[in-house]
């Protein structure tokens, strides 16, 4: 698998995909940085940046990954290795090279910057470790649309609507129902509600971090409640790691089972 | 005629004052040790010049129109008994003091220097610490408290007082203060023509200023910055408020200002930076914004509801995270030519005044208001998208709540 693995980065490295993801996060931070240079408010514009275009991007390589080294693929099928190392490796190469670009990318300019001597130092520490989750849990999301779809477009397509609806339709879909249910108390709903979106759980994890959480009034001191004490922040560790685990498990279980 | 009386009647007083007035020495080696003993032995409109030392006295009632004036701040220790310093005499001055260890209690609000039923008080360069109530005003009229330092350390607001407290006093000037620490910073009750100048009001547990049920005050330059719950501004009338800054007040029940019940009141030239709410109002009329600038506050004002023929002109909102926020439909309220760093129109006559009109209600912000739970969409995709719908054909918010001519420039 290792081995699988280190080929699926070299080639990402040679097809130099990675290089432009690193180098635009990497301009991202510089310019960020430059534009308000305080490490603490480009945290929260970074915020914005990492919970839509991290999913996206992670969702978009991954299918686009998949289909394209599908002949390496039925190459390695045909070699005595097990399937589930194979389809693995892929896909630890690609989150991998992938989260190596987005925290070296944001790591070096705000490192640059005095981060070390910053108070955000957890913040931004925060803020990357969901980013890397977001681009586990999507590319995982990603393969496993791809390995389920001989069609491309139709691949394309539904990986692109998975995103939508993580990002933007489900947002919508909790937004009605607290409406319609405002005579109600609402604040486990949203807790869980949030719970089963990583892109929302990792929206609310980093907004609870910043000060900009005294706007979230009632419902923000029930959450800061929850999620700012250490079990919250682990169950919502858990939960991120269930995200990514679960796409991981059925990727190696449809792997086992297809017939290609 | 009556000014020309009143000028030879001061003029009078102050013959009579230095025909008369001795200067009565304290100090720890002196014949006359206690200040109580020196109030004592002074006649009307003597001097008692209180030497460097530490005077463990409490309850010091000077009944006697009497300067008191400390000589490298001289220390009187109240040791935790109760009020220190009682004034119920007119024309008394009390200057260079260091008053420390007040009483606390929870049926009378001891105070490091209290003013009763007095007129024409001077109290100045006082320093307060470990205080209950710091300098309280009560019925007395036509003085002045300036530049005094008042540094608390409460922690817990019912057993705390507050710094400056004015209870049905008039034509009082509060000037160059510093006041920290303690529950409410300067406190108004009943208090009318009262003038608020230069004044340093921060770190309180509550408010930084709060008053109620009092009229033509005027505040300018002062500093609120980080108090529990900003300033409190409630059931007053014609009230001014120019050149004050309001700072991080931030927390989830805190405000830069709170506006309650207060009408034709004139706002100018304040900034409000950094705070949670930068203005709430409610029940507020015919007030007049001018030339304010509310920056990176979480809401730059918030508007509750019976709010009419406000104005809002000149103002700069900058980086808000909401500009405005209503609550109703309704809309009487005028805003015009403010800048508004989240404008992004265009002028083409180059007039500075942009084409076309700025909306300061967000959608969000609407939603927000009807149903509270949903801020925490706060800053999701989501809620980008139908804010910019909103912003395009608006069908939820008050058509008329626009600012039909929003500057280009920010305003100096």
């Amino acid at each position: 698998m290792l081995k699988i693995l280190k080929y699926s980065f070299y080639d990402l490295m040679r097809s130099r995909w990675s290089y432009v993801y690193f180098l635009f996060y990497l301009a991202l931070g510089f310019v960020l940085l430059f534009l308000n240079n305080d490490v603490s408010k480009a945290v929260i514009t970074l915020m914005n940046v990492i919970i839509v275009l991290v999913p996206l991007i992670g969702t978009i390589f991954g299918v686009m990954y998949y289909y394209n080294s599908k002949e390496f693929t039925e190459l390695l099928l045909a070699q005595p290795i097990k399937r589930s190392s194979i389809f693995l490796g892929q896909y630890f190469g690609v989150a991998g090279s992938l989260t190596l670009s987005l925290v070296l990318g944001l790591g070096i300019p705000f490192v640059l910057y005095g981060l070390l001597k910053s108070d955000a130092i957890f913040d931004f520490t925060l803020l990357l470790v969901t980013g890397a989750f977001l681009t586990m849990i999507f590319t995982g999301l990603a393969f496993n649309i791809a390995l389920s779809n001989e069609n491309k477009i139709k691949g394309f397509g539904y990986a692109v609507l998975v995103w939508l609806f993580l990002a933007v339709v489900y947002d919508g879909l909790f937004l009605m129902s607290l409406i319609i249910f405002e005579e109600y108390p609402l604040d486990g709903f949203s807790l869980a509600a949030t719970m089963f979106n990583p892109i929302d759980l990792s929206r609310t994890l980093i907004l609870l971090k910043l000060d900009i959480s005294a706007l979230l009034g009632y419902t923000g001191a029930v959450f800061k409640q929850f999620f700012g004490t250490n079990s919250g922040l682990i169950i919502s560790i858990l939960m991120l790691s269930l995200w990514t685990v679960l796409p991981i498990w059925r990727l190696t279980f449809m792997a086992k089972r297809k017939d290609f | 005629m009556t000014n020309l009386r009143g000028t030879l009647g001061a003029l009078f007083l102050f013959i009579t004052y230095f025909l008369s007035a001795n200067t009565i020495t304290v100090c720890a080696s002196c014949e006359v040790k206690t200040i109580k003993k020196g109030i004592l032995i002074a006649s009307d409109f003597d001097t008692l010049l209180i030497k460097e030392g530490t005077y463990k006295e409490f309850n010091i009632l000077v009944n006697k129109p009497l300067t008191l004036l400390g000589e490298n701040f001289p220390v009187i220790d109240g040791e935790e008994q109760g009020e220190i310093i009682r004034i119920a005499s007119d024309n008394v001055t009390i200057d260079g003091l260091f008053i420390i260890n007040v009483g606390t209690s929870y049926t009378s609000d001891y105070a490091a220097i209290r003013v009763v039923k007095s007129e024409n008080f001077l109290i100045q360069n006082v320093v307060l610490e470990k205080l209950f109530f710091g300098i309280y005003l009560e019925k007395s009229n036509n003085g002045k408290v300036y530049h005094n330092k008042i540094i608390g350390d409460a922690v817990d607001e019912y057993n705390s007082g507050n710094g400056i407290q004015l209870w049905y006093s008039k034509n009082v000037e509060v000037d160059r203060n510093i006041v920290q620490g303690v529950r409410d910073g300067i406190y108004l009750e009943f208090s009318d023509n009262i003038t608020i100048n230069n004044n340093q009001s921060t770190d309180n547990l509550r408010y930084g200023l709060h008053f109620m049920f009092s009229n033509d005050d005027v505040y300018t330059n002062n500093t609120f910055e980080n108090n529990g719950a900003g300033v409190a501004v409630m059931f007053s009338k014609r009230i001014k408020m120019h050149n004050n800054v309001f700072r991080k007040n931030w927390g989830t029940a805190a405000f830069g200002m709170l506006l309650k019940e207060i009408n034709d009141a004139e706002i100018s030239d304040n900034t409000f930076e950094e705070n949670t709410i930068g203005i709430n109002i409610e029940g507020s009329n015919r007030i007049v914004y001018k030339n304010n600038s509310f920056i990176k506050n979480g809401w730059a004002v918030k508007v509750l509801g019976a709010c009419y023929t406000n104005t809002f002109t000149n103002n700069n909102f900058l980086h808000n995270s909401f500009d405005i926020s209503y609550n109703s439909k309704m809309n009487d309220n005028v805003f015009d030519q403010n800048y508004w760093s989240d404008y992004t129109g265009y002028d083409l006559d180059k007039n500075g005044i942009g084409d076309v009109p700025y909306r300061p209600v967000k959608l969000f912000s609407y939603i927000v208001n009807r149903t509270p739970e949903t801020i925490v969409l706060l800053r999701s995709l989501f809620m980008d998208i139908i804010d910019f719908s909103e912003k395009v054909s608006p069908v939820f918010t008050p058509d008329n709540l626009l600012d039909a001519n929003p500057l280009m420039k920010r305003m100096k």
